[in-house]
């Protein structure tokens, strides 16, 4: 086997077999399930104290009939409203609904008022707020009279279908834009962590080595250069290995879950909010998306994405490796040196949030292909379907520039190493690239 | 004179000095062979040209006959001073990556773990993980590391540092058996009395530039004072201070300066016939300690106060 073969074959393996990284890989998604089944339960979550409400309506424009809804509990009373207030802790009455009389029907503002020594917590007002405003709703169609059909009739519904104009263009339902923005992000988000963590994982494995002068005894046998290539490409190994594996354990998890636990953990929210929305709208909405994802086309986003990944990471650990080769010993000084890279990784991600809005904008053009943020903000786009030139452009400029510097780091790498106990800045830097062997 | 390495004007210089000046030697086959220099002197920086980790600005390196061009010569094992091993690395497995690095078959590899673990009788080391051994422990690791692939040339910098007595000398009859099997070694150090009980043949660098060559025992022998220390008992005879220059005198010893060994013969029957019975005659040579310091100071008259005290020590 050859030198890089065994360089980097050791740095796979003594971090894969590494039980903080199998814990780690096998734990994580579970966290995320977790982490979400508690997020969802939080939201859900609402006030477990029971309140009785005296309603005193003094105009009668309620009914009499305002229906209970979980921990509140409405009764109607007669005034006068002094009495009430009065009386209302004898009657057991947490608090008391005043609602004064329409002056007239036309009158499109009411302020009702609730006494309490409790605080009106927000999600009871918006109960009891909503409860009014439908019953004077009914109210006024009735004062009016009014036909409720027509009334109905008065909001309409729209949706908007792309169509395309010509042969040219592609067929997209009103989902494409959202699916594609949500894959969009998702992938975005993934290369940005990624790129972070293995990117400082190469950074403090080369500090590492060259705090325990391993690196001496290495580079008596092979070239610097080889021996920074093998850890990037190690430890980029171990990247894919861990998003591979999450990327079947994730959905697998899921799916767990909602054998055992009957419903869909992941997403509590979607279905509150479903919940108003027709379960026959509910099902077209579910099986448009499912064809929506099912016609993107995967063989052509899946083996880029991993490209991506690899330009990206490739480019920004090299980066990660020079600076920690000129870090060495004293961390607290060097951290300085790891900013103008950690900058364009947290612009890019910025830039591809404002990208995955308007994916054909000059700003997302222009920013997958530029290198440094390609990798991150073009991942975001390709589920929208960029033009091919655009993602040809943009490959090219990244390989070309992930070649140049990983050259680049390696100049300094080679220097960097071998400096001990010496402040090292970015004018220093500079002449390492420079200077001879 | 066999060589197994020759230096012919190697030059580097870095932004700002000198590291090593025009520096031309030649390291004898199968010999011991002493690299010294205060600290800075460029060492390190002359062995990192030699392990063509570093690329000479001018001049030539040939080992056993060879130009040295670029890559790594397998056939020399170097021992860096700044030298560390992968922590969470078992032991055997850390031996066989080194040594597969350098071009070693892996079952040659696993022969050679095995001969010297029997050796230093270190079986049970085999699945501990670095970190679990101590320093000392780690160096002998290192020296395995070093010689594993059967190196021609063995460059060792300051390979005693950290080592307790039992396990200096076991290294130390290491380094004598390679030596008996051919193996040329270089000892970079600054620790003379090391130097002197080890080396043949020495080179001297200060300041990059190589101030003092060639075999030990030449070398002493030319910076020697001709001082003999004579240990007697009785009475000198009258007026001996007079035919002879005394340098110091003690209550049964005196040490006398003479113009060469010839002349001590003279001295002796001299003493002995004036009744004085002699328990020891010999001369004193200069210790390595002070030829470094005498050489050092001739180049380098500014040199700084704590290298004298250190190299004194």
């Amino acid at each position: 086997m050859n030198k890089l073969g065994l360089i980097i074959r050791r740095e796979y393996l003594s971090r894969v077999t590494r039980r903080s990284f199998i814990l780690g890989t096998l734990l994580t998604p579970l966290a995320f399930a977790v982490l979400f089944v508690v997020v969802g339960f939080i939201f859900q979550y609402e006030s477990d104290k029971s309140q009785r409400i005296a309603i005193f309506d003094e105009g009668e424009m309620l009914g009499g009939a305002i229906k209970d809804e979980g921990n509140l509990y409405f009764r109607f009373e007669e005034g006068p409203l002094d009495t009430l207030k009065a009386n209302l802790g004898e009657m057991e009455y947490d608090a008391l609904l005043y609602i004064p009389p329409l002056k007239d029907v036309m009158d499109n503002r009411l302020t009702a008022y609730y006494y309490s020594d409790d605080q009106l917590t927000p999600d009871v007002e918006i109960t009891i707020r909503g409860r009014i405003s439908s019953a004077i709703r009914d109210y006024k169609i009735e004062a009016l009279a009014l036909e409720r059909d027509q009334l109905e009739a008065l909001d309409t519904r729209i949706s908007l279908e792309p169509e395309p104009l010509t042969d040219k263009g592609t067929d997209a339902t009103r989902f494409t834009s959202v699916i594609a923005a949500a894959i969009g992000g998702l992938m975005g988000f993934i290369m940005y962590m990624t790129v972070f963590i293995y990117g400082m994982m190469v950074m403090r494995s080369v500090m590492e080595e060259k705090t325990n002068r391993i690196v001496e005894v290495m580079i008596s046998s092979v070239r610097p250069f080889q021996l920074m290539l093998g850890k990037i490409i190690g430890v980029g190994a171990v990247g894919l290995t861990q998003v591979a594996i999450w990327a079947i354990l994730i959905p697998l998890l899921g799916l767990l879950a909602r054998l055992i636990f009957g419903f869909d953990a992941t997403n509590p929210m979607l279905e509150s909010q479903a919940a108003e929305v027709n379960p026959d709208d509910m099902q077209a909405m579910i099986s448009m998306a499912m064809s929506e994802i099912a016609s993107i086309n995967w063989w052509m986003v899946l083996p880029l994405f991993v490209l991506y990944f690899l330009g990206g990471f490739f480019m920004y650990s090299s980066l990660f490796a020079a600076v920690g080769s000129a870090i060495g010993d004293d961390t607290g000084e060097g951290q300085s040196l790891t900013i103008p890279i950690t900058i364009p990784v947290i612009l890019a991600l910025y830039i591809m949030i404002a990208v995955i809005q308007a994916p054909d904008s000059s700003l997302a053009t222009w920013s997958s292909i530029f290198p440094l943020f390609s990798p991150i903000v073009m991942p975001a786009r390709l589920a929208f379907g960029p033009p091919l030139w655009e993602v040809i452009t943009s490959v090219l400029v990244m390989i070309g520039s992930a070649i140049f510097l990983i050259w680049l780091s390696g100049r300094i790498y080679r220097v960097g190493i071998l400096m001990y106990g010496k402040k090292t800045g970015f004018k220093e830097l500079a002449k390492w690239i420079f200077s001879k062997d | 004179m066999d060589a197994i390495l020759r230096l012919e004007g190697v030059v580097k210089t870095y932004t700002n000095h000198r590291a090593v000046d025009n520096v031309s030697f030649e390291v004898p086959r199968a010999s011991l062979f002493g690299l010294l220099g205060p600290n800075g002197a460029g060492k390190t920086s002359l062995i990192r040209i030699i392990t063509a980790i570093t690329r000479a600005d001018a001049g030539a390196i040939y080992l056993d006959g060879k130009k040295l061009e670029g890559r790594f010569p397998q056939q020399i094992g170097y021992m860096p001073e700044e030298r560390g091993l992968y922590k969470r690395m078992k032991v055997g497995e850390h031996l066989l990556y080194l040594a597969q690095l350098r071009g070693v078959p892996k079952s040659e590899a696993q022969q050679q773990i095995q001969h010297w673990f029997d050796k230093f009788d270190i079986n049970d080391w085999r699945n501990k993980k670095i970190e679990e051994l101590s320093k000392g422990m780690q160096q002998k690791i290192q020296f395995i590391a070093t010689v594993m692939h059967r190196p021609q040339l063995l460059i060792l910098d300051e390979p005693f540092s950290g080592l307790d007595p039992i396990n200096t000398n076991l290294i130390k009859d290491e380094i004598y058996n390679l030596r008996q099997q051919g193996t040329s070694i270089i000892f970079s150090t600054h620790r003379m009395e090391q130097v002197e009980a080890i080396c043949e043949h020495i080179v001297l660098i200060n300041q990059g530039l190589n101030i003092l060559e060639g075999p030990l025992l030449d070398i002493k022998e030319s910076f020697k004072d001709n001082l003999f220390r004579m240990v007697y008992s009785g009475q000198l005879p009258v007026g001996f201070a007079q035919t002879y220059p005394v340098v110091q005198q003690e209550a049964n010893a005196v040490t006398v300066q003479l113009p060469d060994a010839r002349r001590g013969d003279e001295m002796l029957r001299e003493v002995i016939a004036g009744g004085a019975h002699i328990r020891s005659f010999q001369e004193i040579l200069p210790s390595l300690n002070d030829i470094f310091i005498r050489r050092v100071e001739e180049s380098n008259t500014t040199l700084p106060e704590e290298l004298k005290a250190q190299a004194g020590s």
